[in-house]
């Protein structure tokens, strides 16, 4: 695993430009979320760069899914600041949602409709043209026949596939995975990995919050380590910090 | 993206998914369709189903939307559409106009049927000016009760036992609208005596229903989902 080269991100303030001159997709600075009355995220310190595929690790209960409902703008931080693809989670989350993909257990897809309909579905939300939503279908190999079948009658992988087929076509710039390889068989598994590496060289960045440490390991590029809503130790900038 | 442009997204999308399940052709128009023959069979004077068919159409129409408004949110919950769609920002309003669409298109057909049902089992008969009269009772209250049955089925979408609480909540909203119908169709198939003109003041009622929910439905929808 490579550990992504970053910088020391500023102590507050507004995105800044990371190594490669493009501004982090995630950047978030102390940042607590409450559920209820407890604090499901409790001072959080990430920043996630462009290309990036981030595993985020740690206990039931530690926060992994808060941080990531967080980062697609669902649940709100009433301490500190953050920001994705952007775009301030206090004041833009509306902005925030549309331009990132949360995938968690469920795919979101209508078993009545083919793949080519349910990309289709997902990416006119987006204004999606014909054109891309075939070149999603082809990036993700679901291009041919496969287009054509009802997601019901998909495999657990291909159902997967097709969810991610969707992210693509909402053209998602940061793709947050709950859990993604529950339920798949060994194929599937590798089949969501291959998928999740042709999507970053499309360009995505990808936090995946996974108990299957060996396997999302392998894939992610950093490691981040969340205890108690806090971000305590990660092979990339906060490490350092 | 508009609402318009959405709701016409989720429409012509909930119509894709009937298309294909063909729940409603092959369940629910053969169940509202029985609920007429049953009613014949009970009843069994021609006298009393002339008069009471106007009620029987619209308590058939409502029993019709309650399985309609469960299928409709069905699809949307069986594998998180509906959470997708709202973490994805899709507008609510948009949604709510949509799947409000889909609803009155489904509805619709059924009313026609079970209008036509009522004329050929029951022998109910109407004027010119009663068919103008029930056409124009069909648009709004078909209106309210999809504004309604969408409201209504997005709120109880994320509940345990949706299925039985969504009668519980739906058909006390629904009843000003069956009496408001069920009396204009009264005056238009000249049921009880009821001159055709008597019918307007209860079509203007289904007008100003289906207005308050269409406009309730556009500002509460959102909250009712995010919940």
């Amino acid at each position: 695993m490579d550990a992504a080269p970053t910088t020391e991100p500023a102590a507050s303030g507004p995105p800044v430009p990371g190594p490669s001159g493009a501004e982090p997709v995630v950047r978030l600075v102390d940042a607590v979320a409450v559920l209820g009355r407890f604090p499901a995220l409790a001072g959080a310190t990430l920043t996630v760069e462009r290309g990036e595929i981030v595993l985020l690790r740690g206990p039931n209960g530690a926060g992994k899914t808060t941080l990531l409902r967080v980062c697609a703008g669902l649940v709100p931080i009433t301490r500190g600041e953050g920001w994705v693809t952007g775009c301030d989670l206090r004041s833009e989350r509306d902005a925030v949602r549309r331009r990132v993909g949360l995938l968690g257990h469920a795919n979101g897809l209508y078993g009545d409709l083919t793949v080519r309909e349910n990309v289709r579905f997902w990416g006119a939300t987006v204004g999606a043209s014909g054109t891309e939503v075939d070149a999603s279908l082809e990036r993700l190999g679901l291009a041919g026949r496969l287009a054509e079948v009802p997601v019901q009658r998909l495999s657990a992988g291909q159902k997967r596939r097709t969810a991610l087929a969707c992210l693509v076509a909402r053209r998602a710039q940061l793709w947050l995975l709950d859990e993604p390889h529950a339920g798949l068989d060994a194929a599937g598994r590798d089949d969501l990995d291959d998928t999740l590496r042709t999507a970053v060289s499309m360009g995505a960045t990808v936090l995946v919050a996974s108990h299957e440490l060996e396997r999302a390991g392998s894939l992610a590029t950093r490691v981040v380590d969340v205890v108690a809503g806090q971000v305590v130790a990660a092979d990339g900038p906060e490490a350092q910090r | 993206m508009s609402p318009w442009r959405t709701a016409a997204l989720v429409a012509a999308k909930d119509l894709r998914v009937e298309g294909r399940s063909r729940v409603v052709v092959n369940q629910v128009l053969p169940f509202a369709g029985l609920v007429m023959v049953l009613f014949a069979f009970v009843l069994d004077s021609d006298a009393v189903l002339t008069r009471v068919a106007p009620g029987l159409i619209w308590l058939a129409t409502v029993f019709g939307l309650l399985v309609m408004v469960q299928r409709a949110f069905a699809v949307e919950t069986a594998d998180g559409a509906l959470d997708a769609l709202r973490v994805a920002g899709v507008d609510p309003v948009g949604i709510f106009l949509g799947k409000s669409i889909a609803l009155a298109a489904q509805l619709a057909v059924l009313e026609v049927l079970l209008a036509g049902l009522a004329f050929v089992l029951y022998g109910v008969e109407s004027s010119g000016a009663g068919i103008v009269l029930l056409v124009t009772t069909l648009i709004p209250a078909t209106a309210g009760l999809a504004f309604v049955g969408t409201l209504y089925g997005g709120l109880a979408a994320g509940v345990k036992g949706r299925e039985t609480l969504l009668p519980l909540l739906l058909f006390p909203v629904v009843a000003p609208v069956l009496i408001g119908a069920t009396r204009a169709t009264e005056a238009a198939l000249d049921a009880s005596g009821v001159a055709t003109a008597d019918g307007w003041p209860w079509v203007a009622l289904l007008v100003v229903f289906a207005a308050l929910f269409g406009v309730g439905g556009t500002l509460a929808f959102g909250s009712l989902i995010e919940e």
